[in-house]
């Protein structure tokens, strides 16, 4: 029985997703033309296996297929894995993260809302996990790499394996900004900037657009990004204030791409993190200052998928421990506010 | 105006739906052909009836009279013949039948003898009796009745008058702010005189400026003062609305008048003035008639017209899907239109599917919190979402599920579309359930120890009998006095509505335990009687000067305008 309220102004869900989906255009518009249409592929690799993915496992649930699938979470999903891989790694590494990702990140659990880590990031963790070589194989941009891969090179390198005669992997490689920042830094030569550091700011500024442009819709609660870059910037200046010969300041780590992805598109799903307002700084705050440990002190190049997922098991924590006072039960309030 | 208000959290936005029912003065209605009148039009006991079907009744003449302490009178809303007593379908949403009074009007609408009431030198309690026996009930939708609300006459501090009308689609008490303000504000004095209050606010939401305007001219030097509220569903929740005029939060479980603040609706105020200035029983309400129809608007209309005569009048549209009885936000859909108008009907929204579209099908909560921002309760509705749908009923009550107000802001804005209020509603009521199987089992326990120790006494007095020196034969134990619980009559009801049920409950069982043969409420069964004895043409003659008073009020207001 349907009662009342019988008004709805709710935005669908369906609606949502496609604004976030829109919210990450100009970002992969920028990779796109930082790193070729290894891109796109990347991001069609993953969009089909999770679709795929996502429907056998409804179909095996025994759910409405079409309703779930086009709910355009698995997109969304999709989308961030394939935004975080290496833009020439092999074909299969995409689809077989995005295969995990919803399945064991997703649909084990009961499907959409019901996970308790963030998909995409669990399909992240496994690769890196199990083909640390190729997750790490980054193509450095088209315009400052030593060699120049058009189109069909790219795609015959996704697909294929193959590279044109004469060019090894490690004349096009680059190691990730970060990875690059502490190796620089490590060997005493000067600070990554003007290296990596330039191209990976045009990123940041893209996902930066989309970030503003989700806190303006209201699709993402400021608490999150906020907390996530400010914990990651108060560190990074920490350090580099103490030592900075040794550490990259504020200022590189927020403008490395990864840093404002996960700070407005990883770090803000909404399912994997605490809803209270406090939960959410606490949450955020800590996965940023995560990221930052993992960054600086880890063996992996990038912290912010670990970090996320440490923090998703501490939601359900948060969530209990900081729930607001209700409405008329405020302690020590007597009704006067 | 200068006051500080203090916004409550959340709230929404709805489009208001106002314009289509506020532009024309409030209308009229020829008489039905059949009046059916519930004996409950208000919270808490329904009232007994005194007439049997055969009799002729006057307008106004008293029907049933209250039963028990949480209960109010009911009248006949014009002269003429009773023909059944029996079950009718009355507003409610899963087409319940209660008892009703069936009236076939006679046409002549002669009167019962009309007194006003001297409320000035009467006494609380009396002003009280007066409009339980008047039959005066809340009219703003909750329908509990008003003079339960007049206190002890200890006095409070603060009087809200609740002018907000946040609901979509509903316009009767903003058009009996423009059209009979004068009257209202004279209702307003009362009230205050009668509490003793120190300050007196009307809350008003700001997209009723003529009826603010009006108010505030009716008001003149009087020391009221009408605030205009920002448009925020839910500003005319009772808690939400006193929190915003005075910043007091009510705390949970408690009332008003603990704060010194009490709260009545405008409606409710005019009644209270037809009541005791002109002796008129509630006989009548504005209902705003309004969605599919070709003349959407407000009526005035006697309690018991039958729906569908309201919704002709208005002229509902072949293409109505169904009807809501109340706002679209806290309303409920009218299973027929067979029942009779009741105190608490409001409005009555005819549904189209262009006004109306079907809710997309229910997907999985994100956790996105939207409906955490707009709750004005501050719940968290997803988990108490999520502990309803596991089952776990208790976690959610922990979560103080029974604080919600089921105005719905949390599911209007759910973009997984989640019937989120049926939910609660659900969970309340497998929760009161839980409640009365505890206490029915603890009943039972009672009973059977009460039965053992009748056993063991009587066997004890065999005993003794036996026994050459035997005493005076002991009366037999009477087994302690046993409380019932309450019976889960209905579907799950808004909290008030439940306190008063618990009230009521108790209220019957006290009446149990005192007298065994009496009917419980043989004691205010007359009142109405008793007061229109003395028939004195002082009084008569202050009728008049009242009525001419406020004639000439609104006649200055109308010039005013
Ligand atoms: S608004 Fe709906 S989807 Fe969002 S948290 Fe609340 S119940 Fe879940
Ligand atoms: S219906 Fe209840 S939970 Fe939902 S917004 Fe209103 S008070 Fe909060």
């Amino acid at each position: 029985m349907r009662t009342s309220p019988f008004l709805s102004a709710a935005t669908p869900l369906q609606r949502v997703m496609l604004k976030v989906l829109a919210a990450l255009l100009p970002g992969i518009a920028l990779q796109v033309w930082l790193f070729g249409i290894g891109v796109l592929a990347q991001l069609a690799l993953a969009s089909v296996a999770a679709l795929a993915t996502e429907a056998l496992c409804l179909k095996l649930r025994g759910y409405p297929v079409r309703r779930f699938v086009s709910d355009g979470s698995a997109l969304v999903c999709a989308w961030l894995l394939a935004l975080s891989l290496p833009p020439l790694a092999p074909w299969w590494l995409a689809v077989l993260g995005s295969m995990f990702a919803i399945a064991l990140g997703k649909q084990v659990y009961g499907g959409l809302g019901q996970n308790t880590f963030n998909p995409a990031m669990v399909g992240f963790v496994v690769l890196i996990v199990s083909f640390p070589a190729q997750m790490s194989h980054w193509a450095a941009p088209l315009a400052a790499g030593p060699a120049y891969l058009d189109a069909s090179a790219q795609l015959a390198h996704i697909f294929g394996g193959v590279l044109p005669h004469g060019i090894g992997f490690d004349a096009l490689a680059s190691a990730t900004p970060l990875d690059a920042a502490r190796t620089a830094v490590r060997q005493g030569l000067p600070g990554p900037d003007g290296m990596l550091g330039g191209t990976s700011a045009w990123l940041a500024l893209g996902w930066l657009v989309g970030g503003l442009f989700l806190l303006q819709q209201r699709l993402i609660p400021w608490q999150l990004p906020c907390g996530f870059l400010g914990a990651l910037a108060v560190l990074a200046a920490l350090f580099h204030w103490a030592d900075p010969a040794a550490h990259a300041g504020a200022l590189f780590h927020l403008g490395s791409g990864a840093a404002l992805l996960g700070a407005f598109f990883i770090v803000t799903d909404p399912v994997t993190a605490p809803t209270t307002a406090r939960g959410r700084i606490i949450y955020a705050a800590s996965a940023g200052a995560l990221t930052y440990l993992i960054r600086a002190f880890g063996n992996f190049p990038d912290g912010v998928a670990f970090a996320v997922l440490i923090m998703n098991m501490a939601t359900p924590l948060l969530d209990q421990l900081t729930q607001p006072p209700v409405f008329g039960r405020k302690a020590g309030r007597a009704g006067r506010s | 105006m200068s006051r500080i208000l203090h916004p409550f959290h959340g709230g929404i936005r709805p489009p208001e739906h106002k314009r289509h029912s506020n532009g024309s003065r409030i209308g009229s209605l020829p008489l039905p052909s059949q009046l059916v009148l519930s004996l409950r039009q208000h919270i808490g006991q329904p009232a007994r009836p005194i007439v049997v079907p055969g009799d002729t009744v006057l307008k106004g003449q008293t029907l049933a009279v209250p039963e028990g302490r949480i209960s109010s009178a009911l009248h006949a809303p014009t002269s003429g013949r009773i023909v059944a007593i029996e079950p009718r379908s009355v507003p409610h949403p899963s087409g319940l039948t209660e008892l009703c009074v069936v009236l076939v009007p006679d046409g002549q609408e002669r009167w019962v003898e009309r007194m006003p009431f001297d409320w000035r030198t009467a006494g609380i309690e009396a002003v009280a009796q007066q409009l339980c026996a008047m039959g005066v009930v809340g009219l703003g939708g909750a329908g509990f009745p008003t003079h339960l609300k007049l206190g002890s006459g200890r006095g409070i501090e603060t009087l809200v008058i609740n002018g907000a009308e946040c609901e979509p689609y509903i316009t009767c008490d903003d058009r009996l702010m423009r059209e009979r303000a004068a009257d209202l504000v004279a209702g307003i004095q009362i009230l205050r005189t009668l509490l003793r209050a120190q300050t007196v606010l009307v809350g008003v939401e700001d997209n009723k400026p003529e009826a603010i305007e009006a108010l505030q001219l009716a008001c003149g030097g009087a020391d009221i003062e009408v605030v205009a509220l920002p448009t925020r569903y839910p500003s005319g929740g009772a808690k939400q609305l006193i929190r915003l005029l005075t910043g007091l939060e009510v705390p949970a479980g408690t009332r008003a008048t603990e704060l010194g603040v009490q709260c009545f609706n405008v409606g409710t105020v005019y009644a209270l003035y037809r009541a005791l200035e002109h002796g008129e029983p509630l006989i009548s309400r504005i209902v705003t008639l309004t969605g599919a129809v070709a003349r959407p608007g407000n009526v005035e209309a006697l309690l018991g017209t039958p729906l569908d005569a309201l919704m002709q009048h208005a002229g509902a549209d072949d293409g109505v899907e169904g009807y809501l009885y109340g706002g679209p936000m806290m309303g409920f859909a009218l299973p027929s239109l067979a029942a009779g108008l009741t105190k608490s009907g409001n409005c009555i929204v005819a549904k189209s599917p262009a006004l109306f579209p079907p809710a997309p099908p229910p997907m999985p909560c994100i956790r996105c919190g939207d409906c955490a921002q707009v709750c004005p309760a501050e719940l968290q509705p997803m988990d108490l979402y999520w502990f309803a749908r596991a089952r776990q009923f208790d976690r959610a009550r922990e979560r103080h599920l029974f604080d919600c107000i089921e105005c719905g802001a949390c599911a209007y804005v759910c973009p997984s579309h989640i019937p989120l209020v049926d939910y609660y509603r659900h969970a309340k009521a497998e929760l009161w359930a839980a409640d009365a199987a505890g206490q029915a089992a603890d009943l039972a326990r009672r009973r059977h120890q009460a039965r053992q120790r009748r056993l063991e006494a009587a066997q004890q007095a065999r005993a003794e009998r036996r026994s050459p020196h035997a005493a005076p034969v002991p009366a037999v134990t009477s087994p302690a006095p046993v409380v019932l619980p309450p019976p889960q009559t209905d579907a799950p009801a808004p909290l008030d509505e439940k306190q008063a049920r618990i009230a009521a409950a108790l209220a019957r069982a006290a009446a149990r335990r005192d007298g065994a043969g009496q009917p419980p409420a043989a004691a205010s069964a007359q009142p109405v009687a008793d007061e229109a004895q003395p028939v004195a043409d002082e009084k008569q003659a202050r009728i008049e000067a009242a009525m001419a008073r406020a004639a000439q009020r609104r006649a200055a207001q109308e010039s005013r305008r």
